[in-house]
């Protein structure tokens, strides 16, 4: 089955507020907060103590961890404290805060490459690690180790522009004002993973991202890369989805896309690597899409990692009606905040203020068992057992149901009449699982 | 301002459509057939709706409200029973008996297992089944088209045979044309004798996405296919239309056999559920002492929807049919293994 994947929803895209609007850059704030883990894998160690002077561009945090991306100042300025702050997924994580001189003064590793033609894969993925680069559109996952822990395995580059998730424009904007640099980005990246076809899939939402990026094909190019346009649904852009859309094959359970021969890049990771190699620049800016039914005025802004979502806010006009909930990321997948004094990091690529008429839960959430949950399961689960069991603490059939493989892409929990909330009881389940895991690993131990 | 953000696990949108929203599509799906009857029973056919829905609403209210639990009637689901059962009824069925019929299917079938979602029968057919202790009353057919007065009093009822009673005899129904059947113009339950209006139902649920039509199709081709090959009247494919358009073979498998609770929610267990309804309807309306098997056959089946659905739970994500059978028969072998080693 190509072209499509299993299940999924539709919901309503809310894009317009924003599809439109160029990306405008946000004026750089007064202060950044940095925190040293914006990515999968092992956090950073400070390199800079309070008092410190920082320039822009400049290393501020690394680790000694394979799977680790370096992280640097957004701005240049003085360290103004090294301590735990608010996180956007909730906790308190050591973080650096720059007081901004406003100078922008770069550090002297910011240097373009000096022969991007000559470069070796292995150089490549160097300067992918130096710079700090991740994957911009879902997990954080450190981008080096994903080139090089996928040579020889893959032979499929997939590029996500899908951007499936309601809102969210960020994706779409690069796309179509950073078309060559993306195309650049997806180049060296061809380079690097070595692989003989790159696929740059769009959802169809999206005509004219896709002929923009037709257009900027050279001959050459289009021996290796593609464009393809995918069938507008929910969770298009998830990486198992989209490897089921693009190549009909389906990744084993608990398995990497390298098993069946697969790598995906966000499109945006591609615009990073293009920076990295041509300007030298780190990952320390990102397009951020601000939008929500309680925001004043929705809008794309290109915003310094590190910016509080407040300052974000404030640019957009604030808020017409009181927000019901702040997400950072998009509606079925986004985390919920408490405050709005959380900053942007590496793969924030939406800010959401929701208002109350999007808030459809009830207070008596109740299973009518219509099964819709089932159908529209891209993984192919069945969410409404999975539900009845979590409630039990039944770990065995919760074992035997998969809960491990959802993906808590949300389809099930948009979908269902009763407002159940399905993807929180799988959380919990898997939660459940680990705990039991470690307290058998502890009782072995003894 | 910041205290009053909301916080909660994702998804943070969801789909339009709540559980009121398809429960009243049932109900609009269910008008066609009210109409029905009232043209052919009289307006009586519409007090009985009016008074069990009155009724199961009630039960439901009462129930939730006595045990101090949520109010659960705004969720429409006591609305659809309550017309699924007076469709199941005589038209001349006392009302009081349909307020017995509603307690017992509001009360002791749904409320009791828990309400919405948990009872493992559905609550009007089995309403239907308690009631049918009152064989007499359960089992007086009027001719169609007779006007039963809203009020019986002391009033004789003329009673008629349904196109069922022909058949449980192995007789094609007299004086009743398919296309009668077809329209409803015979007699039978106050709902279920206008396969048309039923079949009109059943389409704007399928349109609507609130029902699959896997199960209503399962069912009836089923019986289709097997009263065609073994016809008891002369003629093969009157029988076979006769046997789709007589009883409650339309209302049971659209309205009956669909509905959520008591149905499986695989695709697989929908479909062996959907023949498994129409052939215990055929063997009943063949052997059975009873002329209709339409719901037992679907009472008997919902005792099958865990067992269903848990058989038919299918392959996982990422894994082929051969490595799943390839799976199986090393599980088979260490299993052998084991055993040889005890041994």
């Amino acid at each position: 089955m190509k072209n499509t994947f299993f299940g999924g929803v539709h919901p309503n895209d809310r894009k317009a507020a924003t599809a439109s609007k160029a990306t405008e850059v946000l004026a750089a704030p007064a202060e950044v907060i940095i925190p040293m883990s914006m990515h999968v894998g092992a956090p950073c160690a400070p390199e800079v103590a309070k008092g410190d002077y920082v320039f822009k561009g400049q290393r501020i945090g690394s680790s000694p961890a394979p799977v680790s991306a370096p992280i640097h100042a957004s701005v240049s300025g003085t360290v103004k404290a090294v301590e735990p702050r608010l996180h956007p997924n909730g906790t308190k994580v050591m973080s650096v805060v720059i007081e901004n001189d406003m100078q922008e003064a770069l550090h002297e590793s910011v240097v373009p490459c000096a022969d991007p033609a000559a470069l070796t894969p292995e150089e490549i993925t160097q300067i992918v690690k130096e710079k700090g680069i991740t994957g911009m559109g879902g997990a954080a996952f450190p981008t080096h180790f994903k080139i090089s822990s996928g040579v020889g395995k893959v032979d499929t580059l997939i590029v996500n522009g899908a951007e499936c998730e309601p809102y969210i424009t960020s994706d779409h904007r690069t796309m179509l004002e950073l078309t060559n640099e993306v195309i650049e980005g997806v180049r060296l990246a061809v380079r690097a993973t070595g692989v003989k076809t790159a696929v740059i899939a769009v959802e169809n939402n999206k005509k004219d991202a896709i002929a923009a990026l037709e257009a900027a094909l050279t001959d050459e190019d289009r021996k290796t890369i593609s464009v393809m346009g995918l069938r507008v649904r929910y969770p298009q852009g998830s990486e198992k989805q989209l490897i089921q859309s693009v190549t009909g094959k389906q990744v084993p359970p608990g398995g990497l896309p390298a098993s069946v021969g697969c790598s995906i890049m966000n499109v945006f990771t591609c615009y990073c690597i293009y920076r990295a190699v041509y300007e030298g620049m780190p990952a320390i800016e990102r397009i951020v899409t601000i939008s929500g039914s309680a925001v004043n005025e929705p809008k794309n802004l290109l915003a310094k990692v590190g910016t509080p979502v407040s300052a974000l806010f404030d640019a957009c006009g604030g808020f017409k009606t009181q927000p019901d909930k702040i997400l950072q990321g998009g509606p079925m997948m986004g985390i919920a905040q408490f405050s709005t004094e959380f900053p942007i990091i590496k793969n924030t690529n939406a800010i959401l203020a929701l208002g109350k008429e999007e808030n459809r839960s009830v207070e008596d959430p109740t299973c009518i068992r219509c099964g819709k949950c089932i159908t529209v399961c891209p993984m192919k689960l069945k969410p409404i057992y999975m539900y009845q069991y979590e409630q039990k603490g039944d770990l065995e059939m919760l074992t035997k149901l998969n809960v491990t493989d959802c993906t808590e892409c949300g389809s099930c929990a948009y979908t269902c009449p009763g407002r159940l909330y399905l993807v929180h009881s799988f959380r919990t389940a898997k939660q459940m699982l680990i705990n039991a895991k470690n307290a058998q690993q502890q009782k072995e131990g003894k | 301002m910041e205290q009053r953000l909301k916080v909660s696990s994702s998804p943070h949108i969801r789909a339009p459509r709540g559980t009121r929203s398809l429960m009243l599509d049932v109900i609009i799906a269910l008008i066609p057939s009210l109409i029905a009857g009232i043209i052919v029973f009289g307006w009586r056919a519409l007090t009985v709706t009016v008074v069990s829905v009155v009724f199961s609403v009630f039960f439901e209210w009462g129930y939730r409200k006595m045990m101090k639990k949520s109010c659960s009637v705004g969720d429409l689901s006591a609305v659809i029973t309550g017309m699924l059962l007076a469709f199941c009824l005589p038209v001349t069925v006392p009302y009081w008996m349909v307020v017995v019929g509603d307690l017992f299917a509001v009360v002791l079938v749904k409320q009791l297992f828990g309400g919405i979602g948990k009872n493992f029968m559905n609550p009007a057919l089995a309403g239907r089944a308690f009631m049918f202790s009152w064989a007499a009353a359960m089992s007086t057919w009027v001719p169609a088209m007779s006007k039963s007065p809203i009020f019986l009093g002391g009033v004789d009822v003329v009673t008629s045979a349904t196109p069922l009673t022909y058949m449980a005899n192995g007789m094609l129904p007299e004086g009743m044309s398919t296309l009668q059947m077809f329209l409803g113009n015979v007699g039978g339950c106050l709902g279920e004798t206008s396969a048309l209006a039923l079949l009109i139902g059943g389409i704007y649920l399928c349109i609507r996405k609130v029902i699959s039509p896997r199960i209503p199709l399962c069912y009836i081709i089923t019986v289709a296919v097997l009263t065609f090959i073994f016809p008891l009247g002369n003629n093969r494919f009157d029988w076979m239309l006769a046997s789709m358009f007589s009883g409650g073979l339309f209302l049971g498998a659209i309205f009956m056999a669909t509905d959520y609770v008591t149905s499986p929610v695989t695709a697989r267990g929908q479909l062996i559920y959907g023949i498994g309804c129409g052939l215990l309807t055929v063997f009943i309306r063949y052997f059975g002492s009873y002329v209709e098997g339409v719901s037992y056959s679907i009472l008997l089946m919902n005792i099958c929807v865990w067992f269903l659905d848990k058989t038919s739970m299918g392959i996982r994500f990422g894994v082929s049919r051969e490595d799943k059978k390839r799976a199986k028969e090393a599980a088979k072998a260490a299993k052998k293994a084991q055993k040889e080693a005890a041994v």
